[in-house]
């Protein structure tokens, strides 16, 4: 298992940058769906104060 | 695919792909995860960095397929009027730009222990910085101009002269000298490249293509509910 962290003495640069990958990607993922949600509240908010 | 064009269809439209996109997205993400870091072999010569590779050509490949598309889209809006373009280049740029940033950090973490340097100012390298400096220029632009109208159009102005960039990258190994080697993945003949590398880079490149486009259309959907709560606030005012 360490044999596997270790990369072969490249740890220190394959683990960043599937760090960063995977950070970058997900924090998108979250943003994309927050604004979309909230988003879809306000217009239901909206089409409910409508007669 | 101009029925699309319609921000009604479009709705309906994608609600039905959305989780198929996703599914797919996630399925083609964990089995290339799985390949490139469990099943590959450290490379002969690139021993264990060769799984950067896994990362980092996707994340270049799918940076100027965004590119191409916001260009596109920008071209349809500029020519044909249609919001619904515009509204489609300006969701595709934050992603754009991310994948833009992704490539270029890969790529030093990478070279650093294949060339020895996170950095060169090879023509390669330089060309897909200004790629990045495309996507903040425009997203910028459309930010500082209050007329919706006319952003988009002066947007879509910079995001055409912009895909001159596309070919310049694409070309800049075989045009100049640089560090950045040439296309090594397909050759004349086929691929060039062992199967055990070549599939969890395919998985990889495949699920990030079906990922950007799971994120392009909720970002489009966000849009058109946003303009749709916009309208309201309008008339109820």
């Amino acid at each position: 298992m360490s044999e596997f962290f270790a990369m072969g003495g490249y740890a220190a640069y394959v683990w960043p940058a599937y760090a960063a990958t995977l950070a970058g990607l997900g924090a998108m993922i979250v943003w994309t769906w927050q604004s979309y949600r909230s988003a879809q509240r306000k217009l239901a908010a909206l089409e409910g104060d409508k007669p | 695919m101009f029925e699309l064009a319609n921000p009604r269809r479009f709705m309906e439209a994608s609600a039905v792909w959305l989780p198929w996109l996703a599914g797919f997205a996630a399925v083609f993400l964990a089995a290339g995860l799985y390949l490139g870091l469990f099943v590959a072999p450290p490379e002969r010569y690139q021993h264990d960095t060769v799984r950067i590779m896994f990362l980092h050509v996707p994340s270049v490949w799918s940076a100027m397929m965004c590119y191409g598309l916001m260009a596109l889209m920008s071209f349809i809006g500029l020519v044909l009027r249609h919001p619904l373009a515009d509204t489609a280049a300006r969701a595709a740029a934050p992603l754009g730009a991310l994948l833009t940033a992704l490539g270029l950090i890969t790529g030093s973490l990478w070279g650093r222990p294949t060339w020895g340097t996170y950095w060169v100012w090879d023509a390669r390298l330089t060309s897909f910085l200004v790629l990045l400096f495309l996507y903040l220029g425009y997203i910028a632009l459309w930010n500082a101009i209050e007329d919706e109208v006319r952003a988009a159009r002066v947007a879509a102005i910079l995001a055409l002269v912009g895909a001159v960039n596309l070919p310049i990258i694409e070309f800049s190994v075989d045009w100049w000298n640089t560090l950045h080697q040439g296309e090594s993945i397909v050759r004349a003949g086929g691929p060039a490249m062992a199967s055990v590398f070549l599939w969890p880079l395919a998985f990889m490149a495949l699920g990030f293509t079906l990922l950007f486009f799971t994120l392009w259309i909720v970002r489009i959907r966000t849009e058109i509910l946003e303009r749709r709560a916009r309208a309201l606030m309008l008339e109820t005012a």
